[in-house]
């Protein structure tokens, strides 16, 4: 039920929450069952994905909705707002452990593994000599090149810094006012992140066949795919998001002073940004 | 944004009363409804997790193999702890947060109450994928609740759905746990301002800001479990540059702010009770609240006292070492403000009291045995002994489930209306503080003594000590079903209460009338 009284909104109860709830657990157990070997997992794991994203679509179509026509107040803006930030805290958190990971693994394990720490490597894998990028002692005759920073993942910086640039500029539109340049601006941006995504997609190709660069060829390929990866993944979700932002803003929904949707799709695909950049240092160039 | 706003748009009017049947615990978005759903979760699965606890303490009874299998007691010693962290006392615990923080801080609701749904409602389908296992080829997780790689590599067909279940009730803390932040810092009062609100409600905050921060670690380390085991990756595998001790330095920078997210609703609870019953202000309030804050910052640069065996460089282990005998500070601050709150007071001992004092004594207890364990060079003879798990369990069943316990009987005649039968549960405690006693205490001695944990036999020295702890276990874990038959007592029936129902009881809540009624500050209090 609808309540607003006095300063207070408290939105009424919504089916989709729990509608969602069985596409989770389908996904997961028939994700689980395929990875035991079991082949009929599969079909389970796309209705729960599928069951998944129709609570999405529908959750995330009911608040546009209740927004569209006006329900929420500050105090609601406000929540959304905060809650975003946290959200985005936790996903920095998340890509945290792999950024630990890889620091690990360069300052510590390899060190130890490959003859720094003599108590360790000489019980395990004597006298071999370990540098970065490596596939690890037990791989020695895996033979990988690692992935440059030169040319791809700098231009895919120049590409993601770009986007950036866009993004912002359709945000300042949106505050004056200007719905052409917003329209341009956020077009441009998720254009942006496509091109990002297929010279990424190209990436992988390149390394997995010309440069023999796979999950499986130790630690820096586990990190170099992983790190990436759900980078990757991160760009994909931002720029779908930035895509029904682009919509919304078609249709009318957002206006210079009350655009939330907006601010909160362009601070997670900044949070993208940013999380690129620290990739592109520690993962290509360094 | 618009402050305007229609209700008539739905077509609804105000109903004050709850919608019928079913769909209304399905549907619900009331932080009430969901904190009975995630209270009510909690004491199921501490009954399935309590379960799983008298099957090893029955194993346990006598020397030699007695009872089951050894590889399903490694999957009951596993289970019974994810079951009871990730089952029992988180959700109870954001239970009571639900419950309590709108009506403490005179908010209408939860800030996001769908999301409050939905993080509910995961909790079943994580536990249905977990608790399946039981049924699969190869048994549940048997690699301990740390799932320390390689061991953890070698499990069954549970593997990924322990791996998944973990994303699943991590999705669900950290939902909870923004909503629980942002309903504290957005919702409060006019004149609730942050240093008014009720140290639960300042625990909780705090304890979400963990969550938060630490659920994701957990998933990227799980994560990196999973991908080692069917994608090839070597995170956790020496021979491709890994290092499976990284595993243990991933899992506690997560797992050492979780053992504090289980406690630090716990100090809040106890800050709420003591001062009631002894008629008294709480003392040191302010310093409360930053002895809190220090607790968590600390809890993020102590993982590494958890692995003072595997080598760490002598540097590391002097750093883990100091860092984590500083929590002994703000939680010495912590409990030199609970005896002074009862210093002088005018005390009397309802049951919610007995608890809160038992937690008093017995937590220090645990935080005692904590500190000997913080010191490397004694660690490395403890280190994986019965001492390390009389230690947790006096923090965490003497701590935190008698805190719950407390708390349940403090605010259930708020909840109800009704008074719950005093005399029922002082028998309750009782039974409860001297058998928890009984079953955790001698396991110091035989921790000391060189008792491995997580090992289905024993040698004989060890046999009295163990068949009195088990003893003690049968009656501790019989006990709560007379909890239960209290709890469902009072929802029943019993003698009507005030508003205030306890005498000396401060604070917004105890203006609601009893049974708080389904939406209560639909209009904001004035906070003076």
């Amino acid at each position: 039920m609808s309540l607003a009284q006095g300063t207070y909104y408290v939105p009424h109860e919504s089916r989709w929450p729990v509608f969602g709830i069985p596409g989770i657990a389908l996904l997961m157990a028939g994700f689980s069952v395929y990875l035991n070997g079991g082949g009929w997992g599969f079909p389970i794991m796309i209705l729960g994905a599928v069951i998944t994203l129709i609570m999405t679509v529908m959750w995330f179509r009911d608040v546009v909705h209740e927004s569209v026509a006006g329900k929420y107040n500050e105090q609601v803006d406000m929540s959304f707002r905060q809650g975003m930030a946290w959200f985005i805290f936790s996903e920095v958190m998340f890509f945290g452990a792999f950024f630990g990971a890889l620091f690990y693994a360069r300052v510590l394990s390899i060190p130890w593994l490959g003859g720094d720490d003599a108590a360790t490597s000489q019980f395990l894998w004597d006298s071999v000599l370990l540098s970065w990028p490596t596939a690890g002692p037990g791989m020695l005759d895996v033979d990988f090149t690692a992935m440059g920073a030169w040319a791809l993942p700098t231009i895919n910086t120049l590409i993601l810094l770009t986007s950036g640039a866009t993004l912002t500029w359709a945000h300042h539109a949106m505050k004056e006012n200007h719905r052409k340049q917003v329209i341009i601006g956020l077009a441009l941006t998720v254009l942006l992140g496509a091109t990002f995504s297929s010279i990424q997609a190209y990436e992988y190709v390149y390394a997995w066949e010309e440069l023999s660069l796979r999950m499986d060829t130790g630690i820096y390929g586990s990190l170099f795919y992983m790190l990436t990866g759900f980078h990757g993944v991160h760009v994909i979700i931002g720029a779908l998001t930035l895509f029904v932002i682009l919509i919304r803003v078609i249709k009318g929904h957002f206006t210079a002073d009350d655009h939330f949707g907006f601010e909160a799709a362009a601070w997670y695909w900044h949070f993208v940004d940013v999380v690129w950049l620290g990739l592109f240092v520690f993962v290509y160039v360094i | 944004m618009s402050s305007a706003t229609d209700t008539a748009h739905h077509g609804h009017d105000h109903h004050h009363a709850p919608p019928y049947g079913i769909t209304r615990w399905l549907f619900t978005t009331n932080h009430k409804d969901l904190g009975v759903l995630y209270m009510s979760f909690g004491l199921l699965m501490f009954f399935i997790g309590g379960a799983m606890a008298m099957i090893i303490r029955a194993e346990l009874f006598q020397p030699g193999l007695n009872l089951v299998d050894p590889y399903f007691f490694n999957q009951m010693t596993t289970m019974h702890a994810l079951v009871m962290i990730f089952g029992a006392v988180m959700p109870a615990l954001t239970g009571l947060a639900n419950w309590l923080v709108p009506v403490q801080i005179g908010a209408p609701d939860m800030a996001l109450p769908r999301v409050n749904n939905w993080a509910f409602w995961l909790l079943p389908a994580g536990f249905v994928l977990l608790l399946a296992t039981l049924f699969m080829p190869g048994g549940a997780p048997a690699s301990g609740w740390t799932m320390y790689p390689p061991l953890v590599l070698m499990l069954g067909d549970s593997f990924p759905f322990l791996i998944f279940a973990v994303h699943i009730l991590g999705i669900s803390s950290i939902m909870g746990s923004i909503n629980i932040a942002v309903t504290i810092l957005n919702m409060r009062a006019p004149g609730m301002t942050l240093m008014k609100m009720p140290l639960f409600v300042w625990t909780w905050l705090i304890t979400a800001f963990l969550m938060i921060a630490v659920m994701p670690v957990l998933a990227g380390a799980v994560t990196m479990l999973l991908t080692d085991q069917y994608f090839g990756t070597s995170f956790f595998n020496a021979a491709g540059g890994g290092d499976p001790v990284m595993f243990q330095h991933i899992f506690w920078f997560f797992g050492h702010p979780e053992v504090y997210i289980l406690i630090l609703p716990a100090f809040g609870i106890v800050s709420a009770i003591l001062p009631t019953f002894a008629r008294k202000p709480l003392f040191g309030y302010s310093s409360m609240v930053y002895a809190t804050a220090s607790i968590a910052f600390l809890s993020f640069i102590v993982w590494a006292h958890h692995m003072f065996t595997v080598g760490l460089p002598l540097a590391g282990q002097l750093f883990f070492m100091y860092a984590t005998m500083l929590v002994a500070v703000p939680t010495g601050v912590k409990i030199f403000n609970w005896m002074a709150t009862m210093w002088r007071g005018s005390m009397t001992f309802e049951t919610p009291m007995l608890f809160s004092i038992a937690f008093v004594l017995l937590f220090t207890v645990g935080g005692l045995s904590g500190v000997m364990l913080a010191l490397a060079p004694v660690d490395l003879q403890y280190h994986d002994t019965y001492f390390v798990v009389a230690h947790f369990h006096y923090v965490l069943v003497t701590g935190t489930i008698f805190a719950i316990m407390a708390a349940v009987y403090y605010w259930l005649p708020k909840w109800t209306g009704h008074m719950y039968d005093e005399k029922l549960g002082k028998i309750h405690f009782w039974v409860s503080v001297i058998s928890v006693n009984v079953l955790f205490f001698p396991q110091h001695f035989l921790g000391l003594a060189g008792m491995p944990r997580r090992i289905p036999d024993y040698a004989l020295q060890f046999a009295e000590f163990n068949m009195i702890s088990s003893i003690g276990g049968f009656v501790f874990g019989f006990a709560q079903l007379l909890f239960v038959w209290i709890i469902i007592k009072c929802v029943r029936g019993g003698e009507k209460v005030t508003d205030q129902v306890w005498e000396g009881a401060q604070g917004l809540e105890w203006t609601l009338p009893s049974p708080a009624p389904y939406h209560t500050f639909e209009t904001p209090p004035v906070v003076k």
